[in-house]
């Protein structure tokens, strides 16, 4: 293998490829196998794993402490899991503000406080000025199944429902970093979806929290495992009035923009009312939508479409590269 | 301007082009020359609608990406990974144009070297201002809509006295690529979209001749699927009425006159000359270069970079002759191929607006159709 | 090579500089090409720099066909 690119951890087609061409090889097992959110243990447990490296480390709505709780709770909940249990690794760049950390770890433990996790094990290390980007956090969480991810039982009907706007966290990191001389309401939508455990008990078949590579990869990854398409429509997509503006501006496709508080539910077709009411019932979850389903009349297996507010027809595939402003 | 995207609206306009293809030879081909429009006609998922009116789209040299020629792409690359303590700032798209060295965006910068997308070049002259003792290069390139702004940031480089600034340039003008394209006269296109914001700077009578001397329609379009529909219908009407002129269907953003200011300071900052374009060889009065008085803000000349103005295309690549539109992208044995987003091979795979890529994102499944 | 939006200028500082507003996000923006601009104008912004000012009476009669067409059956 060459030497690794930036563009690897941007976790498009690269990452992907190489999951799929060096770590499943190198590890072989059925549960890494699933390669679900979180592997799902025989013993009744689900245990996932994420490593968190942002700039700047805060940001409106945010900053890495909470992102490296609620990101690793929401894998577990996608899952089908109740979070209980988080290790916490930090890996600190000498000359690191103490105050800076500290800020950190209380976020940290408001974020476990808040989502019902206990932070029972961890380490600590130092790396020299300029081995590391101020700090990094690995999380790993443990969780209770309390329902197993179906994607196999998902049929033509199903519904496709989307919990809330797209993009704000990408657009308030933007924002932060001060980049592109853009001021902005977003605040990032970082938050954990504990909400949705309740819809395991209820027949989910399928969810994913929408991080990098946004909306589009994430249901593209999905319906590329069907025999069936996907479509969703534009003028459904719930947008913040800011993403909206940014995204125009930038040229910047929400449909790609990573967020830290909302996921995709694939819900059995005749549950998918009563899912959406109950996800709206929720604070978090009051622009929620259905926004498509899975089908066999337009597109084929194995593709994501998306029906334009104009009227027209797209094929949406996972972001292959970084999303960068275009200036044409 | 949500009405601009309305459905029924749309289904009208697109009723209104149909009735009109009907009476002509059909398909009709009409060109747009602008890589926004090329990613708005996708976008919207348009193109198969106009195909089903009768209307073939085709993607012209639109797109400042895939017309720079290698040459240029590699002394950026050269830039950022050979000199010390320099911050080059850079449009997005640039960053992932492969050349025999890699991308931009791949490239080990040298010691103390960075890298920094910007959004506007006014970003790469603060970050100039900002830091006094290191060098900045933005990687200008782009056409008319983009080249007033890029010599403002310059004239307000010198006026700062700032010597730590200067601009990698690669700036090209559409009118005289649209007279080449026609002249090479192997190209069948009953009618041209102009781009809405190029016309906004340099007005309608750029143009004129394509109607006078070609006989060709043509209509100034905006960006929405409304401005884009209504800019087709006026294209496909003045060809019915076998009248050709050059039509304002962007009157709310686009005067007949441009904007007289900002050519003017174009033109204080910058002089023409015939400059090597990808795929479409040397064109007259095509290129923009440095004026005397401030050549000292062009890059190429201060860090004395030897630039060969054209060739350097990777072998198999054929992006010359999409961007000629001789060819479709499928029609090139490398697509999907060996060329592909992850690895492409030409620019014209890498640009958001590169033809090769937007056929491959948005286009593939319908493979053989318009 | 054309990406631009419509928006309002909010304010303008120094001579040249300024904030416009688009959806609710502020764009500082440069008005070198536009001398004649003043705060409440509509002007088409392209990476950082106003380059045309809109016409508001043919932005409304755009919008008025279109509102029209949106109806027609």
């Amino acid at each position: 293998m060459k030497k690794i690119s930036l563009e690897l951890g941007s976790g498009g087609r690269l990452m992907r490829d190489f999951i799929a061409g060096q770590i499943l090889p190198s590890f072989k097992n059925p549960i890494l196998g699933e390669l679900s959110d979180s592997g799902l243990l025989p013993e009744g447990l689900a245990f996932t794993t994420d490593s968190y490296v942002v700039d700047p480390l805060f940001f409106p709505g945010g900053d890495i402490g909470a992102l490296a709780v609620n990101g690793t709770v929401n894998d577990l909940v996608v899952s089908g899991a109740v979070p209980r249990y988080l290790s916490l690794a930090l890996i600190l760049e000498e000359g690191l503000d103490g105050g800076v950390l500290e800020k950190i770890l209380s976020s940290i433990g408001r974020a476990a406080r808040k989502a019902g996790v206990r932070v029972v094990t961890g380490d600590t290390k130092v790396v020299r000025q300029g081995q590391g980007d101020k700090i990094y956090i690995n999380t790993a969480g443990l969780g209770a199944s309390i329902g197993r991810p179906a994607p196999g039982k998902i049929r033509p009907g199903d519904k496709v429902i989307l919990t809330g706007a797209l993009g704000d966290h990408s657009l308030a990191v933007l924002v932060a970093r001060g980049d592109f001389g853009l001021r902005s309401k977003a605040r990032s939508d970082c938050a954990p979806l504990l909400f949705l455990l309740p819809l395991w008990k209820r027949g989910a078949l399928w969810m994913r929290d929408i991080t990098r590579g946004g909306l589009a990869t994430v249901l593209a990854e999905l319906a590329e495992r069907l025999p069936h398409a996907v479509l969703i429509d534009e003028s459904r997509i719930p947008l913040s009035r800011a993403v909206r503006g940014a995204s125009e501006i930038l040229g910047i496709d929400p449909l790609f923009m990573a967020c830290e508080g909302k996921a995709v539910v694939i819900a059995p077709a005749r549950r998918a009312a009563g899912f959406l009411s109950r996800i709206r019932e929720h604070p978090l979850g009051k622009r929620a939508a259905i926004i498509g389903e899975v089908q066999d009349e337009v597109g084929k297996p194995g593709e994501l479409l998306l029906r334009t507010v104009s009227g027209g027809l797209r094929l949406l595939e996972p972001l292959t590269s970084e999303l960068l402003p275009r200036i044409c | 301007m949500k009405e601009l995207r309305n459905q029924k609206a749309v289904a009208g306009l697109l009723r209104d082009i149909s009735g009109l293809a009907r009476a002509l030879p059909s398909p009709v081909r009409v060109m747009e020359v602008c890589g926004t429009h090329t990613m708005s006609l996708f976008k919207h998922g348009l193109t198969p609608l106009l195909a089903g009116a009768g209307v073939e789209m085709i993607s012209g040299p639109g797109c400042p990406v895939c017309i720079t020629p290698n040459g240029v792409h590699e002394a950026a690359l050269a830039l950022l990974t050979q000199r010390e303590g320099l911050t080059l700032a850079t449009f997005g798209d640039m960053t992932r144009v492969p050349t025999s060295k890699g991308a931009l965006q791949a490239g080990v910068p040298a010691r103390n070297s960075r890298l920094r997308i910007v959004y506007s070049p006014g970003e790469a002259l603060e970050e100039a201002r900002r830091s006094p003792e290191r060098e900045t290069v933005f990687f200008g390139a782009g056409f008319e809509t983009t080249i007033p702004a890029i010599a403002v940031t310059v004239q307000e480089a010198e006026e700062a006295g700032l010597s730590n600034f200067s601009v990698l340039r690669a700036l090209w003008l559409i009118p005289p690529a649209l007279r080449a394209l026609l002249q090479s006269g192997n190209i069948a296109i009953a009618g041209f979209l102009y781009p809405g914001h190029v016309s906004a700077i340099i007005g309608l009578r750029p143009y004129a001749f394509i109607a006078e001397e070609y006989g060709i329609p043509g209509a100034v379009a905006g960006f929405e699927p409304g401005d884009i529909l209504l800019a087709v219908r006026s294209v496909l009407a003045q060809l019915a009425e076998g009248k050709p002129r050059v039509a304002l269907e962007y009157s709310r953003a686009v005067r007949p006159d441009g904007n007289p200011v900002a050519r003017k300071l174009m033109d204080e900052v910058f002089e023409p000359y015939d400059a090597t374009w990808r795929g479409l060889g040397t064109i007259p009065g095509s290129g923009l270069k440095f004026r005397k008085k401030y050549l000292a803000f062009d890059a190429g000349r201060k860090f004395r970079l030897r630039i060969p103005e054209s060739g350097g295309d990777l072998p198999g690549c054929r992006c010359g002759e999409v961007l000629r539109a001789a060819i479709r992208p499928d029609g090139c044995r490398l697509f999907a191929s060996k060329c592909t987003p992850e690895s492409p091979l030409g620019p014209c795979m890498v640009s958001y607006e590169g033809a090769c890529l937007i056929h491959y994102k948005y286009g593939r499944g319908k493979k053989g159709d318009a | 090579m054309c990406l631009a939006v419509p928006a309002k200028i909010t304010r303008l500082e120094k001579p040249n500089l300024g904030l416009v507003d688009y959806a609710g996000t502020e764009v500082r923006t440069n008005f070198s090409l536009l001398p004649q601009a003043r705060v409440g104008d509509w002007v088409i912004v392209h990476a950082g720099f106003a380059i045309s000012l809109m016409d508001k009476k043919e932005a409304r009669k755009t919008l008025r066909l279109f509102r029209e067409m949106a109806k027609a059956a």
